[in-house]
């Protein structure tokens, strides 16, 4: 009875954060109501009982996607006149997506048969004592094995194309060798000297500031280190 | 009459009684501590800078935190013009709330937790994942170029640091074999895991100064060069929330630290286990020292510095150690429930 009331609540929230992602105006809106759909998702899937997957939805795709949604939305300078005047002309290759989109799902769900199995499994004593983690781990690592390896395949060749099509030659960036600066020696970095009152620096050839191309001349020899 | 009150908590109402006191058990001594850790905090960097810190209101100047609260309530509440209203005050409302949600599966003694649910840890981290949005919606909602850049630090530091703190968490699941938080610590009867852990101890811990935002890793609030970060256009309550939910972030990843490296309830070498509450309270505070000891210690990190820090060194650190983790259960068969 509770959990019912608690499933429509959820449900219709859902739908509705769902229906406000695609109407509302502000695209940082949009973003903040998907997040309230996956949110109310994840309470879905705990009112079924799926505590596992409840919180990975929450922390794959709140804690992760939607962060990265929002940031890229976020710097966006988008000019709202032009979505909006676009409107017209996308609208009927919206429609044909989403006739495709009903089309295969009422296919997929007229032929939609559960595997003889899963009756049986269902309702095996032991299912109700293992919690649901240990009971995904079990399916996942033994008999889905293989699929599972090729899920993770393919979402590594995914990474991998999107860092070589961002990948910049920058030979002009200035990196930095910690190991190599924490190396340095004083002795060769600092050089102390008896500057003579009254001429400056000028007085042992350093002029300042240092013409195009000029090495600092006798400053170099005293890199050795010591006073002079 | 005790016969009364134990068929009313087996009531579904009576339950609900029962789940909000044991909640505001665990929330009021949480505020207090919140406060109370404004107040240390200041006297911890006064002493190790060779100050006083606040001595004048009250004995010792314990009230400071009280007179702070009363002085931010006092003050007018400035939303900036061309600001998002609604968002704007949303954002403190949700740092603050988060950091309270996620005690509700602490474990602070054999038994004493609110709820006591089977995927605890991942609720924890989905919970401490969740922080970001405060900081980001309030950098957006400020309409001001400071909070922007605040929060655009803040995002992108908080989910590359989480990556390794998710590797660290399956680790310890691997020890252990369970993700229901009791579970974790009574694991660590024998052995608390900050010895066999010890690199993922210490990258957690690190984490977990990235991960609150706090010194040496606060560039989303860097003063010194975006002013205040994210929280430049708050003020009054807002700003106190914010506050207020930061600390409570630091008492969050104190207690995960103590939950999952330091034994949680247990005492040292199993003595006085009648005293679990205690053991909990006192490496809690020893975890809270160290972020104020941090602070006061290191310089903050410049911003690639920070990025390599998490990708470059943490990343591959706690794969290989989940790799070697993983080895030695499986070669010496200490593999739990195995």
């Amino acid at each position: 009875m509770i959990a019912a009331i608690f499933f429509y609540v959820f449900a219709a929230i859902l739908l509705g954060s769902a229906a406000a992602v695609v109407t509302a105006r502000n695209p940082v809106h949009s973003v903040l109501f998907l997040i309230l759909a996956f949110f109310n998702a994840s309470a879905l899937f705990l009112i079924a009982g799926a505590e596992f997957l409840a919180m990975i939805l929450v922390i794959v795709y709140v804690g992760a996607v939607a962060v990265l949604f929002l940031f890229v939305v976020m710097m966006l300078d988008i000019n709202f006149e032009q979505l909006r005047s676009g409107f017209q002309r996308y609208l009927p290759v919206g429609l044909a997506v989403v006739a495709v989109l009903v089309v295969e799902l009422a296919t997929v769900l007229a032929g939609w048969k559960f595997a003889p199995q899963a009756a049986a499994v269902r309702f095996l004593p032991e299912a109700a004592s293992i919690p649901n983690t240990a009971q995904l781990g079990q399916v996942l690592y033994t008999d889905f094995v293989f699929l599972f390896q090729a899920a993770g395949l393919i979402l590594l060749v995914a990474m991998i194309g999107a860092i070589v099509l961002t990948l910049r030659p920058h030979n002009r960036a200035r990196r930095q060798n910690i190991a190599e600066q924490i190396a340095r020696d004083p002795a060769e970095a600092l050089a102390l000297m008896d500057i003579p009152s009254r001429t400056g620096v000028a007085a042992l050839g350093i002029r300042r500031p240092l013409e195009k191309g000029a090495a600092p001349g006798p400053a170099e020899e005293t890199h050795a280190g010591g006073h002079p | 009459m005790l016969d009364l009150i134990k068929w009313f908590f087996a009531t579904p109402i009576g339950y609900l009684v029962l789940v909000l006191l044991e909640s505001l058990a665990i929330l009021v001594p949480l505020l207090i501590g919140v406060a109370m850790l404004t107040y240390v905090e200041r006297k911890v960097l006064a002493a190790i800078q060779l100050r006083k810190g606040p001595n004048v209101v009250g004995p010792f100047g314990l009230l400071q935190p009280f007179a702070d609260a009363i002085k931010m309530m006092m003050k007018e509440v400035v939303i900036p013009t061309g600001a998002n209203r609604f968002l704007f005050l949303l954002a403190p409302l949700l740092t603050f709330t988060l950091a309270m949600m996620a005690w509700a599966v602490m474990p602070v003694g054999a038994g004493w937790v609110v709820a006591d649910i089977n995927v605890g840890l991942l609720y924890l981290f989905a919970i401490s994942s969740l922080g970001v949005y405060g900081i980001v919606i309030a950098g957006w909602s400020s309409n001001s170029k400071y909070p922007l850049l605040g929060a655009l630090r803040s995002a992108a530091q908080m989910v590359s640091y989480e990556v390794s703190m998710g590797f660290v968490l399956v680790c310890v699941l691997l020890c252990v074999g369970s993700l229901n938080l009791s579970d974790i610590v009574r694991a660590q009867e024998h052995l608390w895991f900050f010895i066999p852990l010890l690199p993922m101890f210490v990258v957690f811990v690190i984490s977990a100064l990235a991960e609150t935002n706090r010194a040496p890793f606060d560039l989303p609030e860097g003063e010194s060069e975006i002013v205040a970060g994210f929280m430049v256009e708050y003020s009054s309550m807002p700003f106190g929330l914010f506050f207020l939910g930061e600390y409570a972030n630091m008492f969050l990843m104190s207690g995960l630290i103590t939950t999952l490296f330091l034994g949680g309830w247990l005492g040292p070498f199993g003595l006085w286990p009648a005293l679990g509450p205690l053991w909990f309270f006192l490496k809690l505070c020893l975890c809270l020292f160290w972020f104020l000891w941090a602070r006061a210690t290191f310089p903050r990190f410049r911003y690639d510095q920070l990025m390599r820090l998490g990708w470059k060194v943490f990343l591959p650190l706690s794969l290989v150690w989940l790799v070697v983790t993983a080895t030695a259960l499986m070669v010496f068969g200490w593999l739990p429930n195995a």
